[in-house]
């Protein structure tokens, strides 16, 4: 795959930063829930990342552990790996589209996070705010059976993919009934599927 | 924080300092693969008890409903309790600095790591592991509504509508979120009327 090389100068790092910044109050609901909008600013309308980069990026970054927002970190990489070419010039641009993204996309949102745990917990027997974390819970549950829904959906049709969907139903019922290490399981999901069993 | 500890619990355990909870994070966030929740309430309420169920379904509504990165909102949260903004810094470090060099190394490896067949089999197999790994706990957590103000029945309806109208409909968070959770809230908030 042959990389794009595109000239990226100080104001369009810091348009990058800038944007970032101005998301990072917006991603409501998960950073993944932006990425249409990611995926609309820096390929579409800045050409600074191509559409494979962009889709692998998040593929990555779901595949490794770890939170799935590192793919904004991934995207900032490509970007100086694409403004910087290959070798050292790359890498250290890389870093910098890094830690802009991340850095952008975190400070606003962690400051006003940390700013309102910090005044619902001197208020916390407030009648509001009891209401507010009591009465989110089963909402909160209900997001994430539909989250394990829709990753389960990604499986395909049960009739021919149902060994997936079977060791999916097995899993639940291991972390439900069991205190089975969680590495167990994945690692045995990894030899199952590396094995073409799954 | 209920205001009267349940008498089941056992005494709470509490990270030592902001080197304990940096490496305690970055043990569990290596551990998240397709997500760290499951980890985190399999970690810190199971396995190091330094939280109920019921608080770590508070705390995670909280994170869900700020803007920006849940896990990250979390983090913060969580560290910021034991050792204030010391805490916050180090376990938001543990949970991101190690993940990070991980995603590069497979990023830079990538293009030889995704042709390989067995590796796109083990992917396809730990991401069906993760989907069960979270179900499992979305399933667990059910015990910590037992004494909810809204009782069991209503509070099983909610999550029902929430999965309903997240998976099913697929509707967009930003406006299930606000309908459904506003709901229940302002439900809770009247049957807590004193």
């Amino acid at each position: 795959m042959s990389l794009p090389t595109v000239a990226l100068g100080a104001a369009d790092w810091l348009n990058l930063f800038l944007y970032y910044l101005s998301l990072s109050l917006l991603a409501v609901g998960g950073a993944i829930a932006t990425a249409p909008e990611m995926h609309r600013f820096l390929v579409e309308r800045q050409g600074w990342l191509t559409d494979p980069q962009f889709n692998a990026s998040i593929a990555i970054a779901q595949a490794a552990p770890g939170p799935n927002v590192l793919f904004i970190a991934l995207l900032g990489w490509n970007i100086g790996i694409n403004a910087g070419g290959p070798g050292l010039s790359g890498w250290l641009l890389g870093a910098l589209g890094m830690a802009l993204c991340m850095l952008g996309v975190m400070l606003p949102s962690s400051l006003l996070t940390w700013t309102a745990t910090r005044w619902g917990h001197r208020n916390r027997e407030r009648r509001g705010v009891r209401a507010f974390k009591q009465g989110m819970a089963p909402v909160v549950i209900g997001l994430l059976l539909a989250t394990a829904w829709v990753l389960a959906r990604a499986h395909g049709v049960p009739a021919t993919d149902w060994p997936l969907w079977l060791l999916t139903a097995a899993t639940t019922l291991l972390v439900w009934r069991t205190r089975l290490h969680l590495l167990w399981m994945l690692g045995a999901g990894a030899v199952l599927g590396a094995l073409g069993w799954v | 924080m209920a205001p009267a500890a349940d008498p089941s619990t056992p005494a709470r355990a509490q990270p030592r300092n902001p080197s304990d909870l940096f490496w305690s994070f970055t043990w569990l966030a290596l551990q998240g693969f397709g997500g760290v929740l499951a980890v985190v309430q399999r970690e810190l309420v199971e396995r190091k008890r330094w939280m109920t169920n019921e608080e770590f379904v508070e705390d995670w509504a909280v994170a869900q409903i700020m803007p920006g990165p849940n896990v990250v909102n979390l983090s913060i949260m969580i560290g910021d309790r034991y050792f204030g903004l010391r805490g916050a810094i180090a376990a938001l470090a543990g949970m991101l600095l190690f993940p990070l060099l991980l995603v590069l190394t497979l990023a830079v490896m990538y293009a030889e790591f995704s042709s390989h067949p067995a590796v796109a089999g083990a992917l396809r197999g730990m991401g069906a592991v993760a989907a069960g790994l979270i179900a499992g706990v979305g399933i667990k957590l059910f015990a910590s509504i037992r004494n909810h103000p809204l009782g069991r029945p209503l509070c099983v309806a909610l999550a029902a509508l929430t999965v309903a109208a997240m998976a099913g409909l697929r509707l967009p968070l930003f406006w299930v979120l606000p309908v459904l959770g506003g709901a229940a809230c302002l439900l809770t908030w009247r049957k807590l009327m004193p």
